[in-house]
């Protein structure tokens, strides 16, 4: 019982630092603002793993950090190879791929209002469709390996880029595009020097969405058909055989891959979009 | 009419290509039969045989149009093999999920706009919650679930529908419950209103625009995490657990029904929220 009095105890002292730290002129600064949340992290990893010891909550429901952070260090060739089938073989190439489709046809319909007319609707509907569904269908087109998961990748991330270019490339103002004219700038040179630099907030917002629905996509399809390998696949299985200690530690490298994956987006984005209202401090 | 134009054509184009790309996919399957029984067969009858394979590679519109119809009306809709009986089960927990989902997230969200602590320790982890892929965690919260002794896959699909569902609430109502400007504050102040007179009186119907155009977003995720809930794992309800029989036992007209409920659910899910959000809208006085 006492981990359990202690780790509680540790939970308000946190909390109490945290609020006094959110009320200081700490809180203004960036390192304040970086630690009072990993102070808040820190903490419920500790009562977590208080509430698992001092109430004897067993493995096959709630593992303890410590023990899942054992697992991952003892189990780290087998995470890595399934980092590098599902992530690296399945989400990232259906990601890039399916961006640059969006890219191509965004373009491709740009000069035809009435196509953009009948598109925008259709893609805000299909973006808003359970497309996850698609994954069955596709492993049984592509087969098991990371062939099928990149295609349900590229499916998934394809409508909610595609909306965004398109919304981007309408983004700028009529007084900017009027001003390009009257420089006798041809389309490519607007597109390039105008209206792309002006779609790129919109750009990355669909990005950024279609960065988590990338690993989504990628795990799902696992579970209807995999090599002996794969993160859905070692999920699935491990599920089944309650060792829900390497299920966590294999979440745990989901939960990091896709905030790194989503954090170089943000990155390249402030690189890329250093004008906008948003990224200016 | 001149905005149903351009979505009708593109539409029709899509049915068009769908058409070819069933003829391309499904001509390898008739050509392969003609060759085992030593028969050739023309291009026309290539064609006419592609449209009405059993099981198709990919279904044509129109078988899969029967399908569904077939699912829809051909049956008593208590039936399992009627589509509106799993289309409900998949509503059931795309409701319970989404009720869940704004409760969390509008709590959370008076919580980071009253409290600085909690604002500055929360907001950045909500935010990295939703890079974690949800559906890593789908399999064990129904595993789990079971062994708390919670039979029903109800609530684990909830929680997974809740978890996807209640950030865009979330985000939008911290913003919303932050956008009365200083003068409008100070306008209470003077009129000696507390902090839960201003919350009720000013924030929140401030908030209800950015609330409701956060619904929208909540419900269609929503579905996605309960059709996720109802995939892995051997569920045998739901527009999910359809999909894996589809696949499981080989009848892609089955997966194509189910995948095209969900779709028609989607979009009634979303019709009604757009509906919901107009009244309150005119309820609240605002044009349009």
């Amino acid at each position: 019982m006492s981990a359990l009095w202690l780790a509680v105890g540790f939970w308000l002292a946190a909390w109490a630092l945290n609020v006094l730290l959110a009320g200081s002129f700490l809180a203004r600064t960036r390192a304040g603002r970086a630690l009072v949340p990993l102070l808040f992290g820190v903490a419920v990893l500790v009562l977590w793993e208080g509430l698992v010891r001092g109430l004897n909550v067993a493995p096959v429901i709630l593992p303890a950090p410590s023990v899942i952070a054992a697992k991952i260090g003892a189990e780290l060739p087998v995470l890595w190879q399934d980092f590098a089938q599902t992530i690296l073989k399945g989400a990232i190439p259906g990601f890039v791929i399916g961006a640059g489709a969006a890219f191509v046809t965004a373009i491709a319909i740009d000069r035809s209002p009435f196509l953009q007319r009948g598109l925008l609707p259709i893609g805000n509907f299909v973006a808003a469709l359970p497309i996850v569904g698609l994954a069955p269908i596709l492993v049984m087109w592509f087969g098991f390996d990371w062939q099928s998961k990149a295609a349900v990748v590229v499916v998934m991330v394809f409508f909610p880029i595609l909306v965004n270019i398109v919304a981007g490339l309408q983004s700028s103002e009529r007084m900017q595009r009027d001003l390009m004219a009257t420089w006798g700038a041809s389309y490519w040179q607007t597109l390039w020097k105008l209206r792309l630099p002006a779609a790129m907030p919109f750009i990355f917002n669909g990005l950024k969405i279609a960065s988590t629905l990338a690993l989504i996509g990628a795990i799902v399809a696992e579970f209807f058909g995999s090599p002996v390998y794969g993160m859905g696949f070692r999920i699935s299985t491990e599920v089944g055989r309650l060792g829900l200690d390497m299920v966590w530690a294999t979440i745990a490298v989901a939960a990091l891959a896709g905030s790194v994956f989503y954090g170089l987006i943000t990155l390249i984005e402030r690189w890329v979009t250093f004008w906008h209202p948003s990224q200016r401090h | 009419m001149s905005r149903a134009l351009p979505v009708l054509t593109v539409l029709a184009g899509i049915v068009v290509l769908w058409y070819a790309a069933a003829v391309w996919m499904n001509a390898t399957w008739v050509y392969d039969q003609a060759e085992r029984a030593g028969t050739s067969v023309a291009f026309r009858d290539m064609v006419a045989e592609t449209m009405t394979q059993e099981r198709p590679l990919l279904p044509p519109p129109h078988q899969v149009g029967a399908e569904l119809w077939k699912g829809l009306f051909g049956q008593a809709v208590t039936s399992k093999r009627s589509l509106v009986y799993h289309a409900f089960v998949t509503f059931k927990g795309t409701m319970m999920g989404f009720g869940l989902g704004i409760a969390f997230g509008v709590l959370l969200a008076m919580a980071i706009v009253r409290f600085r602590a909690v604002d500055m320790s929360v907001m950045p982890w909500a935010v990295i919650s939703q890079t974690i892929p949800i559906v890593a965690l789908a399999p064990m919260i129904i595993v789990v679930s079971s062994q708390l002794g919670l039979t029903g896959r109800d609530v684990p699909k909830a929680i997974i529908a809740a978890y996807l569902s209640f950030f865009p609430v979330l985000v939008s109502m911290v913003k919303g419950l932050r956008s009365p400007d200083q003068m409008q504050l100070d306008l209470l102040k003077t009129y000696g209103a507390g902090e839960w007179a201003t919350f009720l009186k000013l924030r929140l119907p401030a908030s209800m625009p950015y609330f409701f155009a956060s619904l929208k977003v909540a419900v269609a995720a929503s579905l996605v995490g309960t059709i996720v809930g109802e995939l892995p794992t051997g569920a045998i309800e739901g527009l999910g657990a359809r999909m894996l029989i589809g696949s499981q036992f080989g009848e892609p007209l089955i997966m194509w029904a189910a995948l095209f409920a969900a779709a028609i659910l989607a979009g009634l899910l979303i019709l009604v929220v757009g509906f919901v959000e107009r009244l309150a809208r005119r309820r609240m006085g605002v044009p349009g």
